[in-house]
C-alpha cells in the first residue's frame, strides 16, 4: 500500500511517501504562488524516489490552506443566499449578523427568515412553511446565486426541516449546491449557521481546487483516488471533501500532529509544531488531535464546529529578535528567512540565528553569528524556551508528566527538558512530520446530539451506532472501527435526563476492490 | 437628585464583560443579548438609565428576566420583543403602566434584559437588580428575601403564548409553576416578575449595580489595552480579595432537580503550588474549599477568572488545563442579613457550613 502525503502551507509544500508504515521519501519544496507549480514538483519529487518498477501509488492524501486563506484574505468567496427556518424565533438576530463587514461585503448574501424548526424534545416549534421556502428558491434563482446554506432551529437533533427545504429549493433551483447546517455545526443556531455560511461560500472555490489538484496527479502521471485532509486528522475523498471545504480549514495542524504519532510511535502526548511565523501546541489523545469544545474564529466569524484545539504562540524559525532588547517577535520574516536572516546573508536577527549561534542547529554561514554576545544568545534562548513550556503548560489536561513531541522545521528551538514533561521526543523527519500525517490518514464518524429519555448507557450507545454509520458513510472500513472519544455532558434544567453525547470512531480507509 | 443618563453602544462591552464576571459561574453567557443590544443601538433605540432614588412611591417597575436552560438560548435566540411582550402583558393584567423596568439579576445574560425590555417599550431602565450577582432560583432574590408578594408574574413565549400566574403561595411555589411553564414552551420564555413600587425597589433592591457592572468590565478592558493584569484591575475596582490561583485539572458536572451541579479541582500554581482547590458549584460556584478548608462560600461572589484576559468562567464552559485566578467580591448586605444567608448561605445549597465571610 504505497500512498503520498502532501501538506500545502503558506510556506513550504511537503510531500512524503509511505509504503506501509515505511517512510520511502521526504521532500519540501516553497508553495509557488500559483500553489500548484509547487504541489507538481513535490510530486516529482516524491515520485522519482520511487524508483522505476515499484508499482503504482494507491492513495494521495493532500492538505491545503487554500479555503482558511480565501476567508482571511476575503478572496477568491463566491456569493450566497442563507435560509434560515426558525421563524418567530431569531428574528431579532438574521444570520450572518455578528460577521465583520468587509467579509459579508464580500460574500453579499441573500438573507431569508422561514417558519419552522424543532424544539430541543424533537416538537415542531411551529409548523413549517413550505411557500416560504419555495419564495425564497425562486428570489434566489432570479439572483443567479447557487452556492445555498440552510439553517433550521435544532438540526442536530432533528434534521427534518432542513432536509425538507433542501428538496423544496433543489424542485426549483436543480444545480443548486446546498450545505445543511446540521452536517456541520453543533448546538449553538449562529455559530451552526455561520460554518454553513462560511461552507457555501467556499463551494466554487472547493470545486476548483480539487480540479486544479486532479490535473497536478495527471500531470504526474499518478491515477489514484485522492483524499483532502480534514480538521479531525482523518481524511475525506476530495470529492466530497469539496462540499464541505470548512473540515479542511485546520489541516495542517492537525496533519503535523498526525505525523508526531505516527513518527514517535506516541499517541497520548503533547506536540509543539515550530512553523517559519508561529507554534502550534496541541494535544494528542488516542492518536488525534484534542478536539476543541469552545468557540473558534476563522478570519473573524464565530464558529462551533469540529476543530483541533489549538493553542498558537508567536514563535517559529523566523521569529524577529530584537537585537538591543532581546524582545522575541511577534513578527517574523516568515518565507523570507532564506534571504533575510544573519545566517542567510541578510541583517535581520531571528529566532533560527540564535538557534545557530548557540550550535542548536546547522544552517547558513555559521560565521555570521559569531559576533553575538553568548550571555545576549543564552538570555534569548532561555525565554524563548520559556514561551514553549508555557504553551505546553496551559494545553495539558492533567499534572501528570506527559511527552512533548517537536516537530516542524523551527523543533531546534524546543528543550530537552520541559517541566511537565516526562521527555522531549524529535524525530528525523519531524520537519515533514504535516506530509507523513496527511499521508497515514485513516476515516472517522462523529456524532454530537441531545439525548432524553433514556439511560445514560442507553444515550452513549445510541450515539456510538450513529457514529459508526457515519465513518462507513464516509468510506471507513467497518471492522476496523474503534471509539476514539465520548463525552457527555447533562444539560441544567432540561426534564427527561437530557445529556449531550458526542461520541467519535475511526477507522481504516475503504479502497475497496482498489484496496 | 437626579442621575439620568443614556446608555450607548460604547457601554455593550464593558456591561457584557462585567455581567459576566458578576454572573459568578452562571447566569448565560451574555453574547447572544448583547448583540441584540448592539442591534438596537444602531437601529437607532436609546435607553435611558435612572437611579432607584427617582422613582416614586407609587411608580410600577417591571423586574423582567430571560428564563430558561442556557443551551435552549443558544438556538432560541433571545428577542428583545418578547421581553416587551412579557412587559405589556403584565401592564394588561393589572390595567396600569411601569414607569421603568428592571433586571432581577445582574449577573450573566440577564444583565441585558432591562435594556432590551426598556429598548422594545421605550421605558427607562432603573439601576438596580434584585441579586447583585446570579442565583438560579425565584427565592433567591432579595424581593423574597424581603418577604414582598412573589405574584403576579407574566411569561410570555415567541408563539403568542402568554400565562399569568396570577397567585403562587410562597417564592418556591412561584418557582416551581413557573419553571414547569417555562420548560413546556421549550425551556426558554421571557418573564415579566411581581411588579414592584418604586418604595419597595428603593427599600430592596440592590441599587447601582448596572453601573457597577459597566465600571467593572471597563477596568478590565482598560487594562487589558495597557498590557497590565486584569485580574489586578478587578480586585483593585470592585475591592476584592485574591483566593487562589491555578489551572484546572478536573471538571465532575451533573444534572439533578433542573441544575448543573458538580466540582471543578483547580491546582495551585504559583504561591498556591502544592495545594488543591475544590469548586463546588449549583449553576454558580457556591463554594471553593482548599484542601479540604473553606476558604470562600456563598453569598460572597465566587470568580473565577481566565488568567491573562480576566475573562469570566463559567461553570458550564469550565474545562481542562484552562489557567483561572479564583476572587472573591463582597455580596450584598441583605444577602448577609440572617433572612439572606437562609435564601443563599451555604445551607440554601446543601453545605452544612456556617456563612463566614472573605471580608469579616
Amino acid at each position: 500500500m504505497k500512498r503520498i502525503g502532501i501538506d500545502v502551507g503558506g510556506t513550504n509544500t511537503d510531500a512524503a511517501m509511505v509504503d506501509g508504515d515505511t517512510i520511502v521519501a521526504t521532500v519540501k519544496v516553497p508553495t509557488s504562488e500559483d500553489v500548484m507549480s509547487g504541489v507538481r514538483t513535490a510530486l516529482d519529487a516524491v515520485s522519482d524516489a520511487r524508483g522505476p518498477g515499484n508499482g503504482p501509488i494507491d492513495a494521495v492524501m493532500i492538505g491545503t490552506t487554500h479555503f482558511t486563506n480565501a476567508i482571511v484574505e476575503r478572496a477568491r468567496l463566491e456569493r450566497i443566499a442563507v435560509i434560515r427556518i426558525a421563524l418567530p424565533s431569531g428574528r431579532s438576530l438574521p444570520p450572518l449578523i455578528d460577521w465583520p463587514d468587509d467579509l459579508r461585503r464580500c460574500v453579499d448574501p441573500m438573507m431569508f427568515m422561514v417558519h419552522g424548526g424543532h424544539e430541543y424534545d424533537g416538537r415542531a416549534l411551529v409548523e413549517m412553511r413550505d411557500d416560504e421556502v419555495r419564495d425564497a428558491a425562486r428570489a434566489i434563482r432570479d439572483a443567479g446565486i447557487t452556492a445555498i446554506a440552510i439553517s433550521a432551529l435544532f438540526s442536530p437533533l432533528t434534521s427534518q426541516c432542513e432536509r425538507r427545504a433542501a428538496d423544496l429549493v433543489r424542485e426549483i433551483l436543480p444545480n443548486a449546491r446546498i450545505t445543511l447546517s446540521h452536517t456541520l455545526g453543533r448546538i449553538g443556531l449562529l455559530e451552526r449557521e455561520n460554518v454553513a455560511a462560511l461552507n457555501a461560500t467556499l463551494q466554487e472555490l472547493g470545486r476548483r481546487t480539487v480540479k486544479a489538484f486532479d490535473d497536478a496527479l495527471a500531470t504526474a502521471g499518478i491515477d489514484a483516488p485522492f483524499f483532502l485532509t480534514q480538521n479531525d486528522g482523518t481524511v475525506a475523498l476530495a470529492s466530497i471533501a469539496a462540499e464541505n471545504p470548512v473540515h479542511c480549514f485546520a489541516s495542517g495542524p492537525t496533519n503535523s500532529m498526525r505525523g508526531a504519532a505516527f513518527l514517535t510511535g506516541e499517541n497520548d502526548a503533547m506536540v509543539v509544531d515550530v512553523g517559519g511565523t508561529t507554534s502550534d501546541i496541541g494535544c494528542l489523545s488516542g492518536g488525534f488531535p484534542r478536539e476543541a469544545n469552545n468557540i473558534v474564529h476563522v478570519g473573524g466569524v464565530r464558529t462551533l464546529f469540529r476543530m483541533p484545539d489549538l493553542l498558537p504562540i508567536a514563535l517559529g524559525g523566523g521569529t524577529i529578535v530584537d537585537a538591543k532588547t532581546g524582545a522575541i517577535g511577534p513578527r517574523s520574516v516568515g518565507y523570507r528567512i532564506t534571504q533575510d536572516s544573519l545566517v542567510f546573508g541578510g541583517e535581520t536577527l531571528t529566532t533560527s540565528d540564535i538557534g545557530v549561534a548557540a550550535g542548536l542547529v546547522e544552517m547558513g554561514d555559521h560565521d555570521r553569528v559569531k559576533g553575538l554576545d553568548p550571555a545576549f544568545v543564552s538570555q534569548t534562548l532561555t525565554r524563548l524556551r520559556e514561551m514553549v513550556a508555557d504553551g505546553f503548560d496551559r494545553m495539558k489536561i492533567s499534572a501528570e508528566s506527559i511527552p512533548l513531541i517537536a516537530v516542524g522545521g523551527g523543533a531546534f528551538l524546543v528543550s530537552d527538558t520541559v517541566a511537565g514533561a516526562s521527555k522531549v521526543i524529535r524525530t528525523e523527519n519531524a520537519g515533514t512530520a504535516n506530509a507523513l500525517g496527511a499521508a497515514m490518514a485513516q476515516v472517522s464518524g462523529e456524532v454530537d446530539q441531545v439525548f432524553s429519555r433514556m439511560s445514560r448507557e442507553n444515550a452513549i450507545a445510541e450515539a456510538e451506532s450513529a457514529a459508526r454509520t457515519n465513518a462507513v458513510a464516509a468510506g471507513a472500513r467497518e471492522e476496523t472501527l474503534s471509539t476514539l472519544e465520548i463525552e457527555d455532558i447533562p444539560i441544567a434544567y432540561l426534564r427527561d435526563n437530557a445529556r449531550r453525547v458526542r461520541v467519535r470512531v475511526i477507522g481504516d480507509i475503504d479502497f475497496g476492490g482498489a484496496g | 437628585m437626579t442621575m439620568k443618563r443614556t446608555f450607548l453602544e460604547d457601554d455593550i462591552a464593558p456591561l457584557a464583560t462585567g455581567a459576566w464576571i458578576l454572573g459568578t459561574g452562571g447566569g448565560g453567557s451574555p453574547y447572544v443579548s448583547a448583540l441584540n443590544m448592539r442591534e438596537l443601538c444602531r437601529s437607532g433605540h436609546s435607553v435611558e438609565v435612572i437611579d432607584a432614588g427617582d422613582l416614586d412611591d407609587d411608580d410600577l417597575v417591571a423586574v423582567v428576566s430571560g428564563m430558561g436552560a442556557p443551551l435552549v438560548g443558544q438556538e432560541r435566540l433571545r428577542d428583545p420583543v418578547l421581553l416587551g411582550r412579557a412587559v405589556t402583558a403584565m401592564e394588561d393584567y393589572l390595567g396600569q403602566s411601569f414607569r421603568a423596568v428592571m433586571n432581577l439579576e445582574i449577573g450573566g445574560g440577564n444583565a441585558f434584559a432591562s435594556f432590551l425590555a426598556a429598548a422594545a417599550t421605550g421605558k427607562p431602565v432603573v439601576d438596580a437588580d434584585a441579586m447583585g450577582r446570579a442565583y438560579p432560583e425565584a427565592q433567591m432574590t432579595s424581593f423574597a428575601i424581603g418577604g414582598l408578594t412573589m405574584y403576579p408574574l407574566s411569561l410570555v413565549d415567541v408563539r403568542d403564548n402568554e400565562v399569568i400566574v396570577t397567585k403562587a403561595a410562597s417564592w418556591k411555589w412561584m418557582e416551581r409553576i413557573s419553571r414547569r411553564v417555562c420548560t413546556e414552551v421549550g425551556s426558554t420564555a421571557a418573564t415579566c416578575k411581581a411588579p414592584r413600587t418604586g418604595r419597595e425597589v428603593r427599600q430592596w433592591g440592590i441599587h447601582g449595580t448596572v453601573t457597577q457592572a459597566i465600571a467593572l468590565g471597563r477596568a478590565v478592558q482598560k487594562a487589558r489595552a495597557a498590557h497590565a493584569d486584569p485580574i489586578e484591575a478587578v480586585l483593585a475596582h470592585a475591592g476584592g480579595v485574591a483566593l487562589f490561583k491555578g489551572k484546572v485539572v478536573d471538571v465532575d458536572r451533573v444534572t439533578s432537580g433542573g441544575f448543573l451541579r458538580g466540582k471543578a479541582y483547580v491546582e495551585g500554581l504559583g504561591d498556591d503550588r502544592g495545594t488543591r482547590l475544590e469548586m463546588g458549584f449549583q449553576n454558580e460556584w457556591a463554594i471553593a474549599m482548599r484542601d479540604g478548608v473553606a476558604i470562600g462560600m456563598t453569598p460572597d461572589l465566587l470568580c473565577l477568572l481566565d488568567t491573562v484576559s480576566g475573562e469570566a468562567i463559567g461553570t458550564e464552559t469550565v474545562r481542562y488545563g484552562q489557567r483561572v485566578n479564583l476572587i472573591a467580591l463582597p455580596a450584598p448586605q441583605i444577602l448577609k442579613t440572617p433572612a439572606g444567608l437562609e435564601a443563599v448561605g451555604p445551607r440554601a445549597f446543601g453545605y452544612d457550613l456556617d456563612y463566614k465571610s472573605v471580608f469579616s
